[in-house]
């Protein structure tokens, strides 16, 4: 872990993700705010690769960086009278007060408190171990994901659909 | 220049990325910008998973990151979900702008 690749892989990629999400804040046009979004997860899945998770820092790329991403492009086209701004709405200076209560509160808790460290290596390839995981101990809540997944498509589609379907007379 | 890595760093930039979102839902008159901080709080939540995952002291450390498995599935149904409203809602009251969403308000 002292390793000083690591350390500067870990500030580098700290200051990618959080000035990117500056960035998403900052944005006045939410198409740049969509492309500052997908840089910050980039630099979330680096720092997934920082802490030896390696499926994970993949999924991130795959989920986020692609999937959702699109999905946040889609619903910005699919709205063209919307609007492309991106402004601050009337609660401005009381969400930046309780971000900043929230955030200094968080980080007086993760310096303050002693967790239980563990003196172990990093993990090697963690893809095995998670995918037998999800099939044994975590059988059960892996096939309601799949139905939960199932749902929210068929929820999305009849929602967006153009037309009610009228009761066919004939 | 700190020359080792704890969990506490990664809880800072955790912190930090959560606040922001918090920031993001809270204010953005937009409502793809309020669903953008959404997704970048569950982010910050999954790096927090991940990073108590590899440093805390556990018999089984991988759980953390079947637990991220199951955040990401979650958000990204989620965000499906909302931004199929997002259209919807656009449809129906020609705007996206949270602000201008107040039927409910007496």
């Amino acid at each position: 872990m002292d390793d000083a690749g690591i350390v500067i892989a870990f500030w580098v990629l700290s200051a990618m993700s959080v000035g990117s999400a500056l960035g998403v804040v900052g944005a006045r046009n939410i198409i740049h705010a969509v492309v500052f979004l997908v840089i910050s997860f980039m630099g979330m899945s680096g720092l997934y690769l920082t802490l030896s998770a390696d499926f994970l820092a993949v999924v991130q790329i795959l989920i986020y960086v692609g999937a959702v991403s699109v999905l946040f492009l889609f619903a910005i086209v699919l709205t063209p009278r919307g609007g492309r701004q991106n402004q601050e709405g009337f609660l401005r200076l009381p969400a930046l007060v309780l971000c900043v209560l929230v955030a200094a509160t968080l980080i007086f808790v993760a310096i303050d408190t002693e967790f239980a460290i563990a003196d172990r290596e990093g993990f090697g390839e963690t893809s095995t171990a998670i995918g037998e995981a999800l099939l044994d101990r975590y059988v059960l809540p892996f096939e309601i994901a799949s139905v939960l997944l199932l749902v929210a498509v068929i929820g999305s589609i009849v929602l967006v659909r153009p037309e009610p379907m009228e009761e066919d007379a004939d | 220049m700190v020359t080792t890595i704890d969990i506490e760093h990664y809880l800072i930039v955790s912190a930090v990325l959560f606040s922001i979102g918090l920031y993001l839902s809270l204010a953005k008159r937009n409502f793809v910008g309020v669903l953008m901080g959404i997704e970048m709080m569950f982010n910050a939540v999954n790096l927090t998973f991940v990073a108590f995952s590899r440093f805390a002291e556990s018999d089984t450390p991988l759980d953390g990151h079947v637990f991220v498995v199951f955040v990401i599935t979650v958000a990204a149904a989620e965000a499906a979900t909302a931004l199929a409203l997002a259209v919807l809602l656009y449809r129906t009251r020609d705007t996206v702008d949270v602000d201008r969403i107040d039927l409910l308000r007496w």
